[in-house]
């Protein structure tokens, strides 16, 4: 386990939605157990008789499901609108959107891991267990971006991010870049002249952050414009890993880990 | 009962045709974000969150009636029955993609119930287990405020708040709306 932010990852320990995640942060609970515990329990949520709660819903009952794109565009509208009341500037707001968008990276990266799981099940329980088949968690950077540009993206906007790369920079090999030319969650949101740095996609930030931390690589994510003729919505999601994970990825490459 | 049949196809219809879609898990998740965000900054006080909750949806509902009317293209409705069909075979369904159960009127035909059998809203939610969440958050009351913003568009004041939900452990996830009037145009006052 990587302690990249003591207090960010305490805060992210519980249960299934956010709904329940930050209220759970509050009673200061002790760290990450993301799955809900038996003592937990039995101090005594109330279920309903006719046992309608999320432990009786199967994971992937939403997984293909749809819902009306303004109903996204308008809650996220309402999420800028509210943080936008309780911060003084634009990097506030970038960050006070990316940490609403952390608890749901953490919570995304089981689902995706469990629904790759399950979908490859049949092939990799049958052949030997030595075999390194896609369900495991990725240990180096490479196979981590490739799962955010490619089933996180889908999962989230069905379809991959637009481009992948690693900065040429000799002096920055810890920055990695995911290009969107046309981010969703934008979509909708018209920032005013004064404000043109902002980007709300820091939520996506956020969500890929999330990921990262939960896979054990420590890293900040931003969100920056970088529009083109083309795309005038052009996003760039800029990863930075932390030092440890650097030494780590040296140290796997060594060992031949891929 | 036909206003409801006649609202339930041009729901479905409506939502095959003319609706945009996205992820709903990520609808799903964005919610239960702003959610959780609330409960964080209003230091686990339920009662605020809800009224927060309530707020945010009103502000949605006074803008998202004008896409209802721009997609549906539906005229007015006749009286309160036939609104609380339009509300739930059409507005719910281009939205949230479900219909709730309209029922439980009173006898004037001013006050009605919205029974969920699903809510995209709550997938994936537990409420904390502090022993107070169970008993003061309504996890869905932004769409309390959201009918309130709306129904204001088209000249109708209504009250509505969740009466169980099936997270605080009820058999059902209940709304009750009540009519409180027609609002008439008023003129202003100095031009009477």
């Amino acid at each position: 386990m990587t302690q990249p932010q003591p207090p960010r990852h305490a805060a992210m320990l519980s249960i299934s939605n956010g709904g329940s995640s930050l209220a759970a942060a509050a009673d200061k609970q002790q760290p990450p157990q993301h799955l809900h515990t038996q003592s937990q329990s039995s101090q005594g949520l109330r279920v309903p008789s006719n046992r309608k709660t999320i432990y009786d819903r199967h994971l992937n009952r939403s997984r293909n499901a749809e819902l009306s794109r303004a109903s996204f565009a308008f809650l996220f509208a309402e999420m800028v609108t509210y943080a936008q009341r309780r911060v003084t500037g634009i990097q506030d707001l970038e960050k006070r959107l990316n940490e609403q968008g952390y608890p749901l990276g953490l919570r995304l990266l089981d689902l995706l891991f469990y629904r790759t799981m399950s979908s490859s099940t049949s092939s990799s329980l049958s052949s030997s267990s030595t075999s390194s088949s896609p369900p495991n968690r990725p240990l180096r950077i490479l196979p981590l971006l490739h799962l955010i540009h490619g089933p996180l993206w889908r999962l989230l906007f069905n379809r991959p991010a637009d481009a992948l790369e690693h900065s040429v920079s000799p002096e920055t090999p810890n920055e990695y870049m995911i290009t969107d030319n046309d981010p969703l969650v934008n979509t909708y949101i018209s920032v005013p002249k004064e404000m043109n740095m902002l980007n709300c996609a820091a939520f996506v930030a956020g969500i890929i952050e999330g990921v990262c931390d939960g896979c054990g690589f420590e890293a900040k994510v931003t969100a920056h414009n970088q529009p083109t003729e083309m795309w005038p919505g052009r996003t760039i999601f800029l990863l930075r890993f932390g030092e440890s994970v650097m030494e780590r990825e040296k140290v796997l490459e060594r060992a031949g880990v891929k | 009962m036909s206003s409801a049949t006649k609202a339930s196809r041009i729901g479905e219809e409506l939502w095959k045709t003319r609706v945009d879609k996205v992820n709903a898990e990520l609808v799903t998740l964005t919610y239960g974000t702003i959610v959780a965000q609330l409960c964080q900054d209003y230091d686990g006080n339920y009662q605020e969150v809800n009224k927060q909750l309530e707020k945010m949806g009103y502000n949605i509902g006074m803008r998202l009636i004008e896409d209802f009317l721009a997609k549906s293209n539906v005229g007015r409705c006749a009286n309160f029955r036939e609104t609380a069909d339009m509300i739930a075979k059409v507005g719910f369904r281009i939205f949230l993609n479900i219909a709730p159960t309209v029922t439980n009127w009173t006898s004037d035909n001013n006050q009605f119930s919205l029974v969920f059998d699903e809510n995209p809203l709550a997938d994936f939610v537990e409420l904390p287990d502090d022993g107070r969440a169970q008993d003061e958050l309504w996890f869905s009351n932004i769409l309390c405020g959201v009918l309130r913003g709306a129904l204001e568009m088209v000249q109708m004041q209504i009250e509505a708040h969740f009466v169980s939900d099936v997270l605080r452990g009820d058999d059902t996830t209940e709304m009750r709306v009540s009519l409180v009037r027609y609002i008439e145009d008023e003129m202003p006052p100095d031009e009477e």
